[in-house]
């Protein structure tokens, strides 16, 4: 076997150097860099997801009435600033889409699985350095091909983003061929992108993790990912195979969801569902693993019964296969699985309140600092109790006949995806701009733009539970067409309201994100003392990230410890009573 | 090349998979595959259980006699791919050449047969929607001797079928690229991890094609 | 802003909105003792210069305490839905005495199917209406839905009642209204730009309402 004799480490540093900007940045090798591009790519999907949302939300506040600046948009979608009915259905499907797909799953798993991974394990890179820059150019296509599903005949896709068939599968349904047919391409390449993307965390943190750094030694944050990408392992490929027939049914004619002739409406749901709820962890758990981080690093206290925390992630990515027939309650479906959905479920509370319960109980008894980062993560607790508990009363088959397919649903969805997973998104990238970036965020605009985003959130979504129980649909173009919904509209407009300020109040992050890059404060290379191998190297780090290769001495968690005066005792210092860890050398 | 360094030299690491990176990726990744072959097999699985009329026989439809002698070929392909790895852990250069040159050539062959398999069923009148309007075996269909309609047939057949061999044609680029490097001489027996990684692909899509041959042609 | 839930008009709509109650009551518990928990903490344990967390990994006990308390509660508020979901949904929950109703779903309405004077679906005296749903008081009704085109679902909040249908599957479901007026029935799945307006209502007429004004429309369909 090739043994040459230069040190890993160096093999990979001293080419940092010689690299041409169009290498270094552009086609680039190194997993921060992609970390970044991915932290880009996806932050202006989420500036565009939230946009449509509040097109969505002007047309059901004020649902005659011309939108502002309406009128630069062509006659095809909101002829006079009034937004049409197919349109709506193209905003409902691309909000939900650009979110999901396009910004909090590469957000979570792109930027953060990128940029952790190897820096928190100890490793130089990924596994394989190339793939991964294959997964980051293979996800750019499919992001442009999204898009341009805006700008062809008939509009874009318009069944949601769960595109359920036969509406998707036929154009007769719904007018739309060319946009539907380019969101199931887009998300079958997506799909390669986030494969790629799994293989290479699961063999980087199976194989390349430093010496010293056991299984129970890693972060949350990388258990987290690692269950994540178990699942985007095994969940994506059935989205890209379901999309590919669907795909087909619309381009060459075949009948895999056509009811005419033999084909089954309800195996497209079986199969997206199969899929879409693991997906809906891969949405939750690498939150769920930086807070996790946050927490213990802003209570100044270990992790709360660590052990019992992977534990649960590992439940929760396990249970997350057998309960997508609670998507389905009132699908028609065998009401027998119905009563075994509900039951797989209910259990899925389990571990998710032993994780609430495990954070509250790393900040009891604390010492905590209220920075940032640690306002969101308290923020996401918070929030995602409410997600949480709202989701007892939809896994209730029975009370879920009432409340399926209203906004008491769509709460629930953005207590957990925005409330949960884009309170941790937020916490994150503040608690490792200045690793990625060598600048701290600044502190003021972080609190003002907590501060306001978490009124303007919970004003926005908490009053959805109460129209939610009041019947009021969801996907709904113009609730005033019903009777028993016109009580609700002075709701709808309040409601929508707060969305266009809570919108507003993201200037404040954008502006932050921005003016930091260029005239940030000058990061140290632990400022937030911290006890991760990230905060070993300096900020941000160079290509390879170490000159050595570090060693681990103890679990991520060691705050307040009483063998070190100071309160954080990171994984990379060694104490006398320390002994170098013993690895294996292996011939690669 | 950007990297041709990185992760080669013997490096002091945790105990992880206790395989190379290569093998363990590819593993991953097999993973994978298995899911999404799962959910083209399952789907047709459900259909044809769930299908509202009797579900037409192979024999009727496609090319069982000419698929199995594909088929076999396909299992050499995976013997001849076995002897090119064996031949480079024996450091043997021109076994492992030769060895691998069969192998793209049987794969290529796979291809081609099955490609020339669509045309003749084309031509008799069985597409991914069903019968061809006016075809021989919408005629049949139209006499009673075959089933009125064969539209979810067609459409699992081909896409099942379709993206095996997909998969193939991919692997034989693959291989090919593989076959290229061992002409220049880059496998020995003590650096072989192209083939071994390519080997384990190949048997992988082998195997899925003994299920779809299966399944497919002979149930 | 309400937690309390619309008035209801079938004979299971009550025992739905119970579950709901107690599973309220059941979170309402839970969200107020982590969310004050919480803020109890970060005001209590804020930062203090000089001070030193306690330094802990956690505590078996507690860690059990906290999953067996979820568990059990979890899995009762389960048992208790799923004794009332098969009274409703289960395949064979419909009453013998309902009196059966054709509907048709399509892009973007209703068709409903009336048995006639005869009392049975399927013959020469049927009528149909569109959007308009008549039932009797206190009889159970049985729905058999059908979909021309895409999945719609048949959605009548007054009698909690919804369900989806999938073209080529169809569904069968019952209830039984308790009180007499007008209430509007809602399609609840995205079925296309006129998703918003397949909106139909059901009136429910006391029994004798009911028998007069079938046989008005009998006999208007015989004429025709």
């Amino acid at each position: 076997m090739a043994t040459s004799a230069v040190p890993l480490e160096q093999a990979v540093h001293s080419e940092a150097h010689e690299l041409p900007f169009i290498r270094k940045y552009i086609f680039s090798t190194d997993h921060k860099i992609i970390g970044i591009q991915f932290l880009l790519f996806s932050l202006l999907f989420l500036l565009l997801g939230g946009m449509l949302a509040g097109m969505m939300r002007w047309q059901l506040g004020f649902p005659d009435a011309p939108m502002p600046v309406g009128t630069i948009l062509p006659e095809t979608m909101a002829p006079d600033g009034i937004l049409l009915p197919e349109f709506y259905n193209s905003l409902v499907t691309m909000h939900g889409t650009f979110m999901v797909f396009f910004a909090i799953m590469p957000l979570l798993v792109g930027v953060f699985g990128n940029y952790l991974i190897p820096l928190k394990i100890g490793a130089p890179d990924m596994a394989f350095p190339r793939l991964n820059m294959a997964s980051f150019w293979i996800a750019v296509p499919a992001g442009i091909l999204m898009l341009a599903g805006f700008f062809v005949e008939g509009g874009h896709a318009a069944a949601g983003w769960t595109a359920y068939a036969p509406l998707s599968a036929d154009p007769e349904w719904t007018g739309v061929s060319t946009g539907q047919q380019l969101w199931l391409l887009s998300l079958a390449i997506l799909g390669l992108s986030s494969i790629l993307g799994a293989t290479n965390y699961i063999s980087t943190i199976v194989n390349l993790r430093a010496p010293g750094m056991t299984w129970f030694r890693l972060p949350l944050s990388i258990w987290a990912l690692f269950i994540t990408a178990i699942l985007v392992l095994l969940a994506i490929p059935i989205l890209s195979g379901a999309a590919i027939m669907l795909f087909f049914d619309q381009t060459i004619g075949t009948h895999f969801f056509d009811p005419t002739d033999g084909g089954q409406p309800l195996l497209w749901q079986h199969l997206f569902w199969y899929f879409g709820h693991p997906e809906v962890y891969i949405l939750i758990l690498p939150a769920m693993g930086v807070v996790s981080d946050i927490i213990a690093n802003g209570s100044r206290k270990p992790v709360f019964g660590y052990h019992s925390m992977v534990y649960a992630l590992i439940a929760i990515g396990f249970l997350g296969w057998i309960v997508w027939g609670h998507h389905m309650f009132q699908s028609g479906m065998n009401p027998t699985l119905g009563t075994a959905f509900m039951i797989s479920t209910m259990l899925i509370a389990v571990p998710s309140a032993i994780k609430v319960f495990n954070w509250m109980g790393t900040m009891w008894r604390g010492n905590i600092r209220l920075h940032v980062p640690m306002l969101h993560s308290v923020a996401f607790v918070a929030m995602f109790v409410i997600g949480g508990l709202s989701g007892v009363f939809m896994a209730s088959n029975t009370f879920d006949i009432y409340i399926h397919d209203t906004y008491f649903i769509v709460a629930h969805i953005h207590y957990v995806l925005f409330g949960g997973s884009l309170f941790a998104i937020f916490g994150a990238i503040t608690f490792w701009y200045p690793k990625m970036f060598g600048r701290m965020m600044n502190s003021l605009l972080g609190k003002i733009h907590f501060w306001l985003t978490f009124v303007f959130f919970n004003l926005a979504f908490f009053p959805m539970h109460s129209i939610g129980l009041g019947g009021h649909m969801r996907r709904l173009y113009d609730p005033s067409q019903y009777q028993f919904l016109q009580p609700m509209q002075p709701i709808n407009k309040f409601i929508s309201i707060s969305v266009f300020l809570l919108l507003a109040s993201q200037i404040f992050f954008v502006i932050n994100f921005i003016m930091s890059w260029f005239n940030g404060r000058k990061a140290p290379e632990n400022p937030w003392e911290d006890n991760g191998l990230e905060w070993s190297t300096p900020s941000p780090p160079p290509h390879g990230n170490w000159d050595k290769s570090p060693a681990v001495y103890r679990g991520p968690y060691e705050f307040s410890s009483p063998l070190v005066e100071e309160d954080f005792l990171p994984q990379y210092r060694k104490l006398e009573t320390d002994e170098e860890p013993v690895a294996a050398t292996r011939e690669t | 090349m950007a990297h041709p360094a990185v992760m080669r030299p013997p490096v002091q690491r945790e105990i992880g998979a206790d395989v190379y990176n290569e093998k363990l990726g590819m593993w991953v990744f097999l993973g994978s595959e298995v899911m999404f072959f799962t959910a083209l097999i399952g789907s047709y699985i459900i259909l044809r259980v769930g299908a509202p009329e009797a579900w037409a026989d192979p024999n009727e439809i496609l090319a069982v006699p000419i698929t199995a002698v594909n088929t076999f070929l396909l299992i050499c392909s995976s013997v001849t791919m076995v002897k090119a790895f064996a031949s480079v852990q024996e450091d043997n250069q021109e076994a492992l050449k030769w060895w691998l040159v069969a192998t793209v050539i049987i794969g290529a062959a796979f291809v081609g047969v099955q490609m020339y398999e669509y045309s003749q069923l084309v031509h008799e009148g069985f597409v991914p929607s069903g019968y061809v309007p006016g075809s021989e075996l919408a005629e049949r269909a139209a006499h009673g001797e075959l089933p009125a309609s064969v539209g979810i047939y067609g459409s699992s057949f081909y896409t099942m079928t379709g993206f095996h061999g997909f998969h193939v044609s991919a692997g034989v680029i693959c291989l090919s690229f593989v076959t290229w490097k061992a002409f220049r001489g880059k496998y020995s027996a003590a650096d072989h991890r192209g083939v071994e990684v390519i080997g384990l692909y190949w048997h992988f899509v082998d195997l899925v094609w003994i299920i779809l041959f299966t399944i497919v042609y002979l149930i | 802003m309400s937690w309390i839930l619309p008035p209801s008009a079938s004979t299971f709509a009550a025992q739905i909105d119970f579950i709901y109650y107690v599973i309220l009551v059941i979170t309402g518990i839970a969200f107020v003792v982590v969310e004050a928990g919480l803020i109890w903490f970060v005001i209590k344990y804020r930062a203090r210069p000089g001070r030193k967390a306690y330094y802990t990994h956690g505590n078996i006990t507690a860690e059990i305490v906290w999953t067996t308390i979820p568990a059990v509660t979890v899995v009762m508020i389960g048992l208790m839905s799923g004794g009332l979901w098969n009274e409703i949904k289960g395949r064979d929950s419909v009453p013998p005495d309902a009196i059966p109703f054709g509907v048709k779903a399509e892009q973007f309405e209703w068709t409903f199917t009336y048995r006639g004077l005869d009392g049975e679906l399927g013959t020469a005296d049927d009528f149909s209406l569109r959007n308009q749903l008549h039932i009797p008081v206190n009889q159970p009704v049985a729905l058999s839905i059908t979909s021309e085109d895409v999945i719609h679902a048949f959605f009548v909040p007054a009698f909690r009642v919804k369900q989806d249908i999938v073209p080529g599957l169809g569904a069968t479901i019952w209830f039984e209204a308790t009180e007499t007026g007008d209430f509007e029935i809602a399609c609840a799945e995205l079925c296309g730009l006129g998703h918003y307006r397949m909106r139909a209502m059901v009136t429910v007429h006391s029994a004798e309402d009911y028998q007069q004004w079938v046989t008005s429309q009998t006999t208007v369909a015989l004429a025709e």
